[in-house]
């Protein structure tokens, strides 16, 4: 078998319009996973226990469970209760809920480096909780995770794959269809892979400038003493 | 602002570290509080300041209960808002200073009076700036914490708190994490705020002088208790307990 250039050009826009949708799924689903996972943290730090319940237990359901089984669940079980989205919408909700609860746990990790004294200066100023969280903790809990963010964003693109299994036409949905109706695998796999790399790879830099850039404002801010 | 403390306990595990405190402390009276380190100096603070709760007894500002309210005979965690306004009379500066490592020395200032004053940006920066000039650090405004020497950020740290203008300030062993020759300049601050405030002042210290010549009044505490309450002179030249008599002549013989 050998590379049809011609038929890889042939076959190169409608690859393009799945990485569309794959790229869409992926940033959709990460921006739900950052909101969810904050409101689970601080959910699973509240003074209230039925609260920190609910959030450990959210926690461990979606880790402890497959993204595919719960792709389906939403997909085909959400219609009895009276809900019908579109694939492509139930495929960014199954990613989201399911990276909350992976976030939840970068959020912890960065909540849990603030110092105990941030908090009780926070008190002692009387500050709300609300400020404490918005202005004294979080802004310190960001940047070490940020490098655990990315490899989150790189993993849910990948993951975003399942959504074909629920008829959604990602990447790689187009790519089988493809090999299924012409019978010629080599050139939309070639491509496939080629594009999973390059975006891989450029989300890869993106997070990395953007590490770099949280780690010089935190040095700016935090020079030592002359 | 009367601070009173009656029968107030606090243990962490099996370890008693306030047995039974009463204390009252009328307004605008300069408090040191001294004596050995586990002695339960920090955790008195810490208990004004509502970072901890007493497993008993009570506290009252103004007669207000602190952190807990009455229903029937029975003490129930105040609720959040009231907590608030009765924690509002009083200010805190740590021993390890807590600066926000991401905001500048004025932005720290601001923070609070922005936030829980409801003072407009002008108003309060205008304030922070007038109480870094109180506290000597004017050309430090636009500084990180990271780039100011300890007494520095002890200083920032006093100007923060005083910026919510508290009834009842805390001092928490403000020098025990400084370099030597740093302690002077922190000292000279709060003797200035103390000479020139009404404020009510309650100071853990180990700096034997500055505790004498600050204070109306001074308590010696040992082993969870108060052991010696009289005033400064008193207590530094004629003490009447023992064991007060052996602490003074330890540190003081140093």
């Amino acid at each position: 078998m050998t590379f049809d250039f011609g038929f890889a050009q042939q076959i190169l826009p409608t690859l393009v319009d799945g990485a569309r949708i794959t790229f869409i799924a992926t940033v959709c689903g990460m921006t739900l996973a950052l909101m969810g996972g904050l409101i689970l943290a601080v959910v699973r730090m509240s003074q209230v226990r039925v609260l920190r319940w609910i959030g450990n237990a959210y926690v461990e359901f979606f880790r402890d469970t497959p993204l595919l089984i719960q792709l389906f669940f939403l997909f085909y079980v959400l219609p009895f209760w009276g809900i019908t989205l579109p694939a492509i919408a139930t495929g960014i909700l199954g990613l989201g809920l399911n990276y909350s609860a992976y976030t939840a746990e970068i959020y912890r990790a960065g909540i849990e480096s603030v110092p105990r004294g941030q908090w009780e200066v926070a008190t002692a100023l009387n500050l709300s909780s609300r400020t404490t969280w918005r202005r004294v903790v979080l802004p310190q809990a960001y940047p070490p995770v940020v490098p655990m963010f990315g490899n989150n964003l790189i993993g849910m693109f990948k993951d975003s794959m399942l959504l074909s299994t629920i008829t959604v036409l990602e990447l790689f949905a187009v790519t089988n269809d493809i090999g299924s109706t012409t019978y010629r695998y080599l050139e939309p796999f070639t491509l496939l892979g080629i594009i999973v790399l390059s975006l891989s790879l450029g989300g890869a830099w993106v997070v990395n400038t953007l590490s770099k850039r949280v780690a010089q404002a935190e040095s700016t801010s935090r020079q030592p003493g002359h | 602002m009367t601070l009173s403390m009656r029968a107030v306990s606090k243990s962490y595990g099996p370890l008693e570290v306030l047995r039974s405190i009463d204390l009252t402390v009328p307004l605008g009276q300069k408090l040191a509080i001294i004596g050995p380190s586990g002695s339960g100096k920090t955790t008195l603070l810490r208990l004004v300041m509502t970072l901890e709760k007493p497993d008993s007894g009570t506290i009252e500002v103004d007669g207000e209960l602190l952190g807990a309210r009455r229903v029937g005979d029975k003490l129930v965690p105040d609720d959040p808002k009231h907590l608030r306004s009765v924690r509002g009379k009083i200010g805190m500066v740590f021993q390890d200073f807590n600066l926000f490592p991401r905001m500048t020395a004025l932005q720290n200032i601001m923070l609070a009076p922005i936030e829980v004053l409801g003072m407009t940006r002008a108003a309060a920066e205008a304030r922070a700036r007038e109480l870094l000039g109180v506290v000597g650090l004017s050309e430090k405004t636009d500084e990180y914490p990271r780039k100011l020497s300890g007494g520095q950020q002890q200083r920032v740290a006093i100007a923060r708190a005083l910026a919510m203008q508290p009834e009842i300030m805390l001092f928490d062993e403000i020098t025990s994490a400084l370099d030597p020759e740093l302690i002077g300049e922190v000292l000279r601050v709060v003797r200035k705020i103390a000479r020139e405030t009404s404020m009510t002042m309650l100071i853990v210290t180990h700096e034997m002088n500055f505790a004498k010549d600050i204070s109306d009044r001074v308590i010696f505490m040992d082993g969870g208790r108060i052991v010696e309450d009289t005033g400064p002179e008193t207590m530094f030249t004629n003490p009447t307990n023992e064991r007060t008599r052996n602490f003074l002549r330890a540190v003081l013989d140093r």
